[in-house]
């Protein structure tokens, strides 16, 4: 599946998350911004690389600003940030 | 065990997260008037993940879904339907059709999921004079039907009339859902109040409901929800004269009695089918086997 769009989906508010999505021409580029960073920055990471993984996109610069946001949180905010990049 | 019911926004992760620990029986997860049209494809995926990998603490899980004459409320069964929420919530149900249409939808899906038929029950959302005087007919158009629900704010937009804190313009509505429910045999819920900070006012409008026959009600604030609770359970006092009720039973049943009184009155099946109700909504609370124990 490609991204063939800037999209974004989530908030700034607590508990969610700001996805960015856009096109990239080769592999994924994740940029996370997260106050908990230094203690599950790879985690949400990996995260991230599941859920694109998961979606079929192999190619995607992705921006993400956590506000505290739960896994299952994190996963519905990326999630709705591919399927409006991939144009639905 | 249904007494309140909390409405929560179905775009706000804070809320969706700390909803089972709010102390309603069930969450109507919001994906109808809370959500905003660009909002709704966000809503109804972050609804689907919470409801997949969140523990809600034993609530029921109900969604509101979009109404039929909407582009949106196929799209909000497809992603919703595969977590198995206990209840879908119809708005704007104005006829038995528009169960039906809802209802055939949620058959198919349940059967391409492989689910058992009327896994998803619907409570239609009555909030239009038409859906009133239909009441009946929706609340028996199908077997999912498990209760109707009453929404008053749309109700007295379409009456052109105002919404007031005293409810008198919606006494009419209210008693014909309770009538229809009932001969229907399913459960009705009242609209919520809408003044947040006023706690006589939703003490009073729960007690009036709870006085005309309806189940439970619903709410818009975790503020109402434990008074809510506290109106429509069995007092104290209820659950006391249930057990002396069926105690009386059982034993006019050893001595071959037919006709049995209890504190000078006579006990006819209605009283017994209501303590039978009290105490098995006193047993769902956890607090049947103390009051019994106290009471023998």
């Amino acid at each position: 599946m490609e991204i063939i769009k800037r999209a974004i989906a989530g908030t700034l508010e607590s508990s969610d998350a700001y996805v960015e999505i856009e096109p990239n021409a080769q592999g994924i580029r994740c940029e996370l911004e997260s106050v908990v960073e230094q203690q599950f920055g790879d985690n949400i990471r990996g995260l991230v690389e599941e859920i694109l993984a998961g979606c079929g996109v192999k190619n995607a610069k992705i921006h993400i600003i956590d506000r505290g946001a739960l896994e299952c949180v994190i996963r519905a905010r990326v999630e709705a940030a591919v399927m409006r990049g991939k144009g639905e | 065990m249904r007494r309140s019911m909390l409405f929560i926004p179905g775009n706000t992760p804070n809320l969706l997260i700390n909803g089972g620990f709010l102390g309603a029986d069930a969450l109507i997860f919001d994906l109808e008037d809370a959500v905003s049209p660009d909002e709704k494809d966000a809503a109804r995926i972050l609804v689907r993940n919470i409801m997949k990998f969140m523990d809600l603490r034993g609530c029921e899980t109900i969604v509101r879904i979009n109404s039929i004459d909407t582009d949106y409320w196929k799209a909000d069964l497809e992603q919703i339907l595969p977590q198995k929420p206990r209840w879908i919530m119809l708005p704007k149900t104005g006829c038995a059709a528009d169960v039906l249409t809802a209802d055939a939808e949620i058959s198919r899906l349940e059967q391409r999921l492989g689910m058992e038929p009327n896994t998803v029950r619907l409570m239609p959302l009555i909030e239009t004079a038409l859906g009133v005087e239909n009441a009946f007919a929706i609340a028996s158009a199908s077997k999912r039907v498990g209760a109707i629900f009453l929404g008053a704010e749309d109700l007295t937009a379409d009456l052109r009339c105002k919404r007031t804190k005293g409810g008198a313009e919606i006494d009419y509505a209210r008693s014909r859902m309770v009538m229809a429910a009932r001969a229907a045999e399913v459960d009705v819920y009242d609209t919520p109040f809408t003044d947040v900070n006023d706690d006589e006012g939703i003490r009073a409008d729960a007690e009036y409901a709870k006085s005309l026959g309806f189940t439970g009600k619903a709410s818009i604030s975790p503020r109402h929800v434990g008074v809510i609770n506290e109106v429509f359970s069995p007092s104290r006092k209820d659950i006391e004269y249930a057990y002396e009720v069926m105690d009386a039973i059982r034993q006019a049943h050893e001595q071959g009695r037919g006709a049995i009184a209890l504190h000078g009155k006579m006990i006819d099946a209605p009283i017994v089918a209501r303590a039978r109700q009290t105490i098995a909504m006193a047993e769902e609370m956890g607090v049947g086997k103390a009051v019994q124990h106290e009471e023998s």
